[in-house]
């Protein structure tokens, strides 16, 4: 099998961010109307997206059974991503396409970039990503991969197991590469949906998936010596959207709270807090 | 007048009451407000289901009417649900982003190749920016949007309901009920092995979330939040260290890399509150924290804290309920 895991170059989320105004440097190029408006400094820890670990995670996992697979990374980013994609070859991933630019885009752009990447590389038998990014948080890219290759879609998913053949009593795990994909995901409250997948399809990886482990020290140097391939955004070919979505505005979300203790025993501590919860939130009557 | 279609979701039957604030928000623009109802075929749409859409004002109910089969679908319903929104030549699609949502809106999205903002607490519809979290919840985003269609997914209690009485016509649209051979549905499991209980609400349409961290100690000592979570019709959140400890299932963590909630109130039980947590449960209307510690992160953004043992405050508070 082909396992491509598109994974996301995103800020730490323990850092703090700063906000920056993008306007000076997007007076270029040909879409300057449609640029982000807004971004952070970059000045911060940048890694893997927690999502995409899973998603990766998984990949792995499906390579142990089917030895015969390969990984391939695929990142967008300036040259600094590569150090994620490192992250995501330590972890498992055989070589990685970093392809490179020096702007955000929307999932739209982001989709068609990563189809184009993918397509020139190789044949795809699952694409993973992650549910969504800790960074812009949209929760669509899979979808339009998914649309733009007419493959199947599952998001959230907490279970995947391949299987061979298209539906009979030989669908066991075997040697051959399989041909559909059984994946669970969660719908909300631990409910969950079942769904069988006819290969090629992507899947993206929820918190329930899998447990990634840290990669250890060998695995590290094993990923550094792995193959990287640069593209350039503006060399991969695509139609161009008719839609787009851009920031036009960013601020910190600050907190105005003013913390008010509550004091007394636990009984007239409970008694103020019914009172609170009746009286001033207005949720219990 | 601009149409606005708006994808409600109903479970057994019934309309979740979290899609009226999208009703209202709808209406903003003085705009034609049609609701998409997906429904058995066979199923009538129960009156109540009517007059609660006319209630909180619609103009047009479309009824999408799927074999029983599909209703577990997405894909086909994703399909249909764009069929029918061009037919009636509506350009500004809402709908909640509820996990459900997060299903079909971005489906939906992908199908008509059109931009789609998720999780959005407001949106101004004139302009087509809608606010949302980004950056772990550090920051709050205007995203505008450009396109032939545009999709917004609204956060779950994000828009506060208003009653807008109306009469609504009724529109057909017959589905094609076509399964695709490359994605079908075998099971659904309400929750068990999961880890799901029969708690029946989910985290991010509960108005009250009661939550535990490390500070419950055990998972025995979790059985205090449900008690008085039942007592305040309240879901049961939990931070990551909890699930990760075992105590509770991962369907009940809050933060960045569980869910993320606007409950109108956060009761945070032994939760120091860490930048994590804070991502997923920050925009809640009103803290309330619960810790033996002061010198925390959620005493310092919380509304109002109690410094104590949470074992002894919070069955009394199940008691005075």
């Amino acid at each position: 099998m082909q396992i491509y895991v598109c994974i996301k170059h995103v800020p730490d989320s323990a850092a703090n961010i700063t906000i920056r105004d993008n306007n000076d440097q997007n007076n270029h190029g040909q879409d300057n109307n449609e640029g982000d408006k807004y971004g952070i400094g970059e000045n911060i820890a940048f890694l893997l997206n927690p999502f995409d670990e899973h998603a990766v995670t998984e990949a792995a996992a499906l390579k142990k059974e089917y030895k015969e697979s390969e990984i391939i990374a695929v990142c967008f980013g300036k040259k600094d991503a590569e150090k994620t994609i490192r992250s995501a070859m330590a972890m498992g991933a055989d070589r990685g396409i970093l392809i490179l630019t020096d702007r955000g885009h929307d999932s739209i752009t982001t989709a068609r970039a990563l189809k184009a990447a993918i397509e020139q590389d190789g044949n795809p038998d699952i694409i993973f990503t992650g549910k969504e990014s800790i960074d812009a948080e949209g929760m669509q890219t899979m979808f339009r991969l998914g649309a733009l290759f007419d493959f199947p879609v599952v998001t959230n998913a907490v279970s995947v197991k391949a299987v061979t053949g298209h539906g009979g009593p030989d669908d066991t795990p075997g040697k051959v590469g399989p041909g559909r994909a059984i994946v669970e995901y969660d719908l909300g409250g631990g409910k969950t949906r079942t769904c069988d997948l006819g290969l090629p399809c992507v899947i993206a990886a929820g918190r329930g998936l899998n447990t990634p482990a840290y990669p250890t020290f060998p695995d590290v140097v094993k990923a550094r010596k792995k193959p990287v391939h640069l593209l350039d955004f503006t060399d991969l070919t695509f139609d161009q959207p008719l839609g787009s979505a851009f920031t036009v505005g960013l601020e910190p979300l600050v907190q105005k709270r003013s913390p008010k203790e509550i004091k007394g025993s636990p009984e007239e501590i409970a008694v103020t807090l019914v009172t609170i919860l009746k009286n001033e939130a207005k949720v219990i009557s | 007048m601009k149409k606005i279609g708006i994808i409600i979701e109903a479970e057994n039957g019934q309309i979740k009451e979290t899609n009226y604030g999208v009703i209202t928000l709808a209406q903003q623009d003085d705009a034609q407000v049609y609701a998409f109802i997906l429904t058995g075929v066979d199923d009538e749409i129960n009156e109540g289901v009517k007059e609660n859409l006319a209630a909180w004002g619609v103009h047009g109910i479309v009824e999408m009417g799927f074999q029983a089969h599909v209703m577990e679908n997405p894909m086909v319903q994703a399909k249909n649900l764009v069929a029918a929104v061009k037919k009636m030549d509506i350009h500004t699609i809402l709908g909640l982003s509820s996990a459900w949502g997060k299903d079909i809106i971005p489906r939906m999205a992908a199908l008509l190749d059109a931009p789609l903002v998720m999780d959005c607490m407001d949106v101004d519809l004139k302009n087509n920016v809608a606010r949302t979290t980004q950056y772990s919840g550090k920051a709050i985003a205007s995203i505008q949007v450009r396109g032939e269609f545009v999709l917004f997914g609204i956060r779950p209690n994000a828009v506060q309901p208003l009653p807008c009485p109306s009469e609504p016509e009724y529109l057909p649209f017959t589905v094609d009920n076509a399964m695709p051979d490359n994605f079908k549905v075998l099971s659904r499991d309400y929750g068990g092995q999961s880890g799901a209980d029969d708690q029946g609400i989910n985290l991010p349409e509960a108005e009250i979330i009661i939550a535990g961290g490390r500070g419950m100690k055990n998972k025995e000592n979790f059985s205090v939040l449900f008690d008085c979570a039942e007592k305040m019709n309240a879901a049961v959140g939990a931070s990551r260290v909890a699930v990760d400890l075992g105590w509770i299932p991962y369907a009940h963590q809050v933060g960045q890399t569980g869910e993320k909630v606007s409950p109108l109130v956060y009761i945070a039980c032994g939760i120091s509150g860490s930048i994590q947590h804070f991502a997923g449960m920050k925009t809640a209307k009103m803290i309330i924290a619960v810790n033996s510690e002061e010198n925390t992160a959620i005493v310092a953004n919380s509304d109002y804290y109690v410094i104590g043992d949470l074992m002894e405050i919070i069955p009394e508070l199940t008691k005075q309920l």
